[in-house]
């Protein structure tokens, strides 16, 4: 019993040792230590390299599909103030090359995450299903299926803008009751019915895209 | 988890050697007429000549012993000695010949042979030189150098140079070679509706979206924009970086010539023929501003024509141009989410938005009179001038912009796979994965393109390569990412690598229709017989910031850890600090560079005792953690 404790304790410490070590890293500039996701050292301030960490993480929110996008926008735009390239245009081309990976990886995650298609499509990628850019290989749902043709016919038959903005207005609701329930569907942390959800949003989107070609073609 | 941020103080400027003034400029380098500005302490002055003009003509007349004279004096030898001088270049930067647009059968330019091929830059006759778009850009970009010297007392080395927002990849290298000809650092390429932006944004403290219509010369650009606080986010952009003010100088030339043909039959036009009538168009464009009507007469050969047009006839000549602008402003504005009435105001910049027709026209569609109290001329050198000073001294200013157009490659079948699309905040890096569609092949060519279109042929074509050596595979076994990065400037660089073998190749794009290095390095050494001292000065630049860097760095480590070192140790560190801050004062770059690494060099042990300082700290957290559980 004794031996047995004292082994898995060891374990215990050994894998503690492992994360602290790993937990740091030398800073390129004083070669002292330095945590893995500070984004500048503490001993000479020079600025990091990104971290691999999630975009929710970098861009400091917490991991839920329920976004508030203006506290999204401030948090992104006091990340940008310190890191963007245009801080360090007078510094050494090495901090330059960083703070450009910096701003990159900012603006990928800022961009995932504003929106809600591609942060239920990212969140549904983090918990291991790609839900394809057409969906349809991966979802079998006849529902969806039946539902973007049926849009596709009413579209294409369409003669009068007041008809157009029938469907789009319908699409937008659509779109806006998905969201919603593509909250709940993560909150309760079900995969499966978030892929779907995310998969009808697509198809939802890409027909707003259609509906704005065919306003283009009525209108000319 | 929430990540815990880690802020000293971050991108500090390292402090200028002393005695030495470090100007930045801001330089709007216009179609028409280019501006210089500068600022000091967010207070900018735009540079005047002695008789008050701040507006450069962007023309320069060539004297037979190939040196050149920029703005109003060349503009005045237009006319006397067209063969000689050269207008409105911006308009072939990047381009190809095949780009150029025709008026009577006649270029406005004399293109040199041997250019006529695509993928080759234009090359122009003027004078008895044969010289390319950049190189008359870059005497452009002297003279407004010079004046900033003469104006500064100074040496200038450092810019911002501003482009339209709807510039191509190809017109931004060649911008940014042109500027390396004259001798110019670019600080940051801006666009031009951002630095518009920021001059407005700055001075009346503006909240809200905002949009601004830039009518130049030769491009439009419309940009939407969030001000908020000092960040400036671009939202969504649009343009056309073939229409301007010259092509309402077009339309009246043509009327008039048009005119000319029923009354005289068909005569065969000169370049200096179309010139003038050109000017002529531009002379009645803007006196169609202030008057309702007027008379110009129009003489080539002997024959002397008269023309009169009013300003209804001429907003009719342009409605098709100014229709296009505002559909674009429909477009960007859809695109974005929005409709004209959540936009809170519209800032007018370029000297075409002085046309009465054009204003109307934005006010109409916006619903809002539109913002013209910074001239429309000089707006945009403001904000240059105040980005240039934001980069060098600091500043709590936020331009975050994007890529105007859409970058992809060609796939199978001149289709084109978008990689990056418009409108992507940059610096932006996006890679796709691409395979092979024959057993054992070996090469894969890539073709890089930017713009909207489907098909390759129709976007801008602005790189090939080939990717070689892939290992003999079966078709679609070999993974092939494809990387594209756009720089802060919206530079795009291009790296492929085969994943399975771990070949990988870079490229920096050069446009299609830009300079090759070895073009650039002949240019470099016939233009400027102190090239290579400018070139050595940059590098003794770059030694210097990255030996302050070095010293920053071992004070700071110093300052936290010295109790790691004995005092022998310390001052042996100490006597290499001294040392490499004693030779920095000097101009010889090699005894920097070695000093700079022999302090590197005295610093590794302390390196590695602070390394395992900082374990072993963590570690005792780990431990007191441990035992508390």
């Amino acid at each position: 019993m004794g031996a047995a404790n004292l082994s898995t304790s060891s374990l215990m410490n050994m894998n503690s040792i492992e994360t602290a070590a790993t937990a740091m890293k030398s800073c390129w500039s004083c070669k002292g230590p330095v945590g893995l996701s500070a984004l500048f050292c503490s001993t000479c301030s020079a600025v990091q390299g990104p971290a691999a960490v999630t975009h929710f993480q970098r861009l400091g929110v917490e991991y839920s599909f329920d976004v508030d996008v203006q506290a999204l926008d401030q948090l992104y735009f006091d990340l940008q103030r310190q890191l963007h390239p245009d801080r360090f245009a007078s510094c050494t081309s090495k901090e330059k090359a960083l703070s450009q990976q910096q701003a990159t990886a900012l603006n990928d995650a800022y961009e995932i995450l504003k929106d809600p298609l591609r942060r239920a499509d990212y969140m549904v990628h983090v918990q291991g299903i790609d839900v394809l850019p057409e969906g349809c290989n991966l979802v079998h749902d006849q529902s969806i299926l039946i539902e973007a043709m049926e849009m596709r016919e009413r579209l294409e038959s369409v003669e009068a803008v007041a008809d157009l903005n029938v469907i789009a207005k319908q699409s937008k609701a659509a779109i806006e009751k998905v969201i919603a329930q593509l909250s709940t569907v993560f909150k309760d942390g079900d995969v499966e019915a978030a892929c779907k959800l995310t998969t009808r949003l697509k198809y939802l989107h890409k027909m707003m895209g259609e509906v704005r070609h065919v306003r283009a073609r009525l209108m000319s | 988890m929430v990540q815990v941020l880690q802020i000293m103080e971050p991108g500090q400027t390292p402090d200028h050697q002393e005695g030495e003034t470090d100007f930045a400029i801001g330089i709007d380098l216009g179609t028409t007429n280019s501006v210089v500005a500068v600022s000091t302490n967010n207070a900018v002055e735009v540079l005047k000549d002695e008789d008050g003009e701040a507006l450069v003509p962007s023309i320069v007349a060539y004297a037979p012993d190939g040196s050149a004279m920029v703005g109003e004096l060349a503009k005045r030898l237009l006319l006397m000695r067209p063969d000689s001088v050269v207008s409105s270049i911006k308009r072939l930067m990047g381009r190809g010949p095949k780009d150029l647009k025709s008026l009577g059968g006649q270029l406005p330019f004399d293109l040199a042979s041997g250019g006529e091929n695509d993928g080759q830059l234009v090359r122009l006759n003027v004078g008895n030189q044969v010289l390319t778009p950049i190189e008359i850009s870059a005497d452009i970009l002297r003279a407004l150098q010079a004046r900033a010297e003469d104006h500064l007392g100074g040496v200038v080395k450092k810019a911002v140079i501003t482009v339209p927002a709807y510039f191509d990849d190809a017109q931004r290298t060649a911008t940014k070679d042109a500027a390396r000809l004259a001798g110019l650092e670019v600080l940051r390429l801006v666009n031009e509706p951002t630095a518009a932006a920021l001059a407005y944004g700055l001075d009346k403290d503006a909240e809200g979206l905002y949009a601004v219509y830039d009518l130049g010369g030769g491009t439009f650009d419309v940009s939407l924009l969030r001000m908020q606080k000092g960040v400036f986010q671009v939202l969504a952009t649009g343009g056309d970086a073939a229409l301007g003010g010259d092509d309402f100088d077009h339309a009246i030339a043509d009327h008039f010539l048009a005119e000319r043909k029923a009354k005289f039959g068909d005569v065969e036009l000169s370049s200096s023929d179309v010139k003038l009538a050109l000017m002529t168009g531009r002379l009645a464009k803007e006196c169609l501003t202030g008057v309702e009507d007027g008379e110009w007469s129009l003489t080539i050969g002997d024959q002397v024509s008269q023309h009169s047009l009013s300003r209804e006839t001429f907003d009719g000549l342009i409605a098709s141009d100014v229709n296009r602008t505002v559909k674009i402003c429909h477009e960007v504005l859809t695109e974005a989410g929005f409709d004209p009435e959540d936009i809170k105001g519209v800032v007018l910049v370029g000297g075409s938005t002085r046309v009465p027709s054009v204003r109307q026209a934005v006010a109409d569609y916006f619903g809002t009179d539109p913002l013209a109290d910074i001239d429309p001329d000089q707006v945009v050198a403001v904000g240059a001038a105040l980005q240039a000073e934001a980069l060098t001294t600091g500043s709590d200013t936020l331009l975050l912009d994007i890529t105007p157009l859409s970058l992809g490659l060609e796939t199978m079948g001149g289709l084109v796979e978008k990689v990056i699309m418009r409108n992507t905040p940059i610096p932006v890096a996006k890679a796709q994965e691409f395979t092979t569609f024959k057993d054992g092949q070996s090469a894969m060519a890539i073709h890089v393109v930017q713009g909207e279109r489907e098909m390759v042929d129709q976007n801008r074509s602005l790189a090939r390569f080939n990717l070689t050596g892939i290992p003999a595979m079966a078709a679609g076994a070999a993974h092939i990412r494809v990387t594209f990065q756009v720089d802060a400037d919206g530079l795009l660089t291009v790296s492929a690598s085969e994943e399975t073998s771990g070949i990988e190749q870079q490229v920096e794009v050069k446009p299609s229709y830009g300079l090759s290095e070895e073009e650039m390095s002949q240019m470099l050494y016939d233009s400027m017989a102190n090239a290579k001292g400018d070139m050595e000065l940059r590098l003794l630049g770059e030694a210097r910031v990255e030996a302050e860097r070095a010293m920053n760095a071992v004070t700071s480590a110093l300052q936290a850890d010295c109790k790691l070192l004995s005092v022998e140790e310390r001052e042996a560190i100490g006597e290499k600090m001294d040392a490499l801050h004693h030779i920095i004062k000097g101009d010889d770059r090699d005894a920097i560079n070695t000093a700079a690494e022999a302090l590197d060099a005295a610093t590794q042990d302390f390196a590695e005792k602070r390394m395992d300082k900082g374990i072993r700290d963590a570690l005792t957290g780990v431990e007191v953690s441990a035992l508390s559980d």
